[in-house]
């Protein structure tokens, strides 16, 4: 049914309708519009039949997460920025024991300095963890990521996070279009787990493993991301079938053919990329994107086949790995290795500066005119670091950064 | 962010795509805060603030001088300000001069909300207003969007300021 309604709250619904048993919750924002969402639907009883757990802290949440999954309860929590980090050993023991957790990500910079706003480090300080990672374009596509996700975390045994962007997405009124019950029970079976912690018939999950045993389970999670690459388009089309629109999948073509260049990104500005490029289409700029849905597992090959016909690849990146640029680009680079064309990064949008139309627009043409660096942040402002650059050299004893970058920002530069 | 997801809803009864986001400010009661409504006759890709409005709502008649809340308004654009006072009394009255006829309007949508819901609520009085100024949405559309929002009597009360207002912004 289209509803015009906010993205957490769309989540919440399309988690309910998923019909979790056990949801763990603690607040942090961007997040927190969600799981209030889903315990309002425990409470009315919308949601029955599930444990909603207010929990001490996010390293509490994913932990009794972990706890009821191995008890075979389909289980659910969500988090952002800090609060991803706090849960962060938890995060690895979720992959590591194989448990079909499904958890949002409500994308948030990660500090210090402290900033509650969107960008992706949060969920990218996490890629390696062994979760599977799909990153929702739109708000329909979140609601929608998460009902498949489900089905592909079970299906495997392996946990799924849902990146959305915090704010954007999660706080954004749309339309969207909220699936019946009924569809959703067509499509996820219930959940039939791999391994259950069962008093009745008791065995040990978690076990240590020494060098002897380790290379091999590792191996079988690499497997288990190798086999999602199968199982994501498979899901995407089942899920088709039955919902009767496109949503998931590996990755996302755009105006792709007889591309020069194309731009890869991930998540909501996405949508901000495809109106830039009709307006460059229409000037006759050979321009198309590419949006990663799933950026774990990476997918290589489609990746290739999508972008080895253009001249040049320009990566769109809401994160930053200092010392080495961008996280994304380097991924985009293996699955090119072969093809030789170049592919540059723009780290953009951090702890949530706007990504503009014009500034997207500027950055296309300069790359359409082979004048871009192979690195750029998007809207710097060059003069303020600069002055901060010389300003700390002068002065061993120069103080906090952020504090001096904040206050050339009010106008006080130099005093 | 209330009026803004309103409007949002009002536009979706109506049959149009409608995309209402806050501009997050500091996480602080009272601090200024900026929200938008894109109206479409189709999907709404674009995720950027709007940086040039085709018409401004204005809550709070003390962020006239303090910032620039005209900053990027199209000059054929539409401006309803929360306010009793003349123009020249809010000191915009060159300002505004340079706007279409009936593009500018001010309503006491406080003193509505006292009236009617008894509390300083003035969103559902503003939509109602810029239904009236912008000919962008019907006033029976925002009845229905605050009615979903607000069930019961607190949105009757809030329907009545919104009709009262938009008569007054009609009549001005």
């Amino acid at each position: 049914m289209l509803k015009q309604m906010e993205g957490s709250e769309a989540v919440a619904r399309a988690v309910a309708l998923c019909r979790p048993e056990v949801v763990c919750a603690y607040p942090i924002t961007p997040q927190t519009h969600i799981v209030e969402g889903v315990g309002a639907l425990v409470k009315d009883g919308t949601l029955d039949n599930c444990e909603f757990i207010n929990v001490e802290s996010e390293f509490a949440a994913l932990s009794v997460a972990i706890g009821a999954s191995a008890a075979g309860a389909r289980s659910y929590t969500a988090t952002a920025s800090q609060g991803l980090l706090f849960m962060g050993e938890a995060v690895y023991n979720a992959a590591g024991l194989g448990l079909p957790i499904v958890m949002t990500i409500g994308n948030r910079a990660i500090g210090a300095p402290i900033n509650i706003w969107n960008d992706h480090s949060d969920s990218m300080s996490m890629r390696d963890a062994g979760w599977i990672q799909l990153y929702a374009e739109t708000n329909q596509e979140a609601l929608d990521l998460h009902i498949q996700a489900f089905r592909l975390a079970e299906e495997l045994s392996c946990p799924v996070m849902v990146c959305m962007d915090g704010f954007i997405l999660t706080h954004a009124y749309e339309r969207l279009d909220i699936p019946d019950q009924d569809e959703v029970d067509a499509f996820l079976p219930a959940f039939d787990p791999v391994q259950i912690l069962d008093p009745d018939n008791p065995y040990s999950i978690g076990a240590m493993v020494g060098p002897d045993a380790f290379t091999e389970v590792r191996y079988l999670a690499n497997d288990t991301q190798l086999q999602a690459l199968r199982l994501i388009p498979e899901i995407g089309d089942v899920f088709k079938g039955v919902f009767g629109r496109d949503s998931g999948g590996l990755i996302h073509e755009y105006k792709t053919e007889g591309a020069e260049t194309i731009v890869v990104a991930l998540g909501s500005v996405n949508g901000t990329i495809k109106d830039v490029i009709d307006g460059m289409r229409g000037d006759g700029v050979g321009i198309g994107s590419v949006s990663i849905c799933s950026f774990r597992p990476f997918p290589l090959d489609e990746l290739r086949d999508a972008l080895s016909g253009a001249k040049r690849v320009v990566v769109i990146e809401k994160s930053l790995a200092p010392g080495l640029g961008g996280v994304v680009a380097s991924n985009v680079r293996t699955s090119l290795r072969d093809a030789g064309l170049a592919v540059y990064t723009v780290i953009a949008g951090l702890g949530g500066r706007a990504i503009t139309m014009a500034s997207l627009q500027e950055v296309f043409k300069a790359a359409d005119d082979d004048r871009l660096p192979d690195i750029q942040f998007l809207d710097l402002d060059h003069a303020a670091v600069e002055h901060e650059i010389i300003r700390a050299r002068r002065t061993r004893r120069s103080g906090p950064t952020a504090e001096h970058i904040l206050r050339q920002k009010a106008g006080g530069a130099g005093k | 962010m209330t009026a803004a997801e309103l409007l949002s809803v009002a536009a979706f009864i109506e049959g149009k795509h409608a995309q209402a986001f806050p501009n997050f400010g500091s996480e602080r009661m009272g601090a200024p805060v900026v929200s938008f409504c894109r109206l479409d006759d189709k999907e709404i890709r674009l995720r950027e603030p709007i940086q040039e409005p085709d018409a401004l709502i204005i809550q709070d008649t003390t962020l006239l001088h303090s910032v620039n809340v005209f900053q990027g308004l199209k000059t054929d654009g539409y401006i309803l300000i929360n306010s009793t006072r003349t123009f020249d009394d809010l000191d915009i009255a060159d300002f505004v001069a340079g706007f279409p006829p009936h593009h500018v309007c001010d309503v006491g949508a406080t003193e509505l909300a006292m009236k009617h819901v008894k509390r300083p609520v003035p969103n559902a009085a503003l939509l109602g207003g810029f239904a009236a100024i912008s000919g962008q949405l019907h006033m029976d559309s925002v009845a229905e969007a605050i009615m979903e929002k607000f069930p019961g009597v607190i949105g009757e009360a809030n329907v009545a300021a919104a009709r009262e207002a938009f008569h007054i912004a009609r009549a001005a």
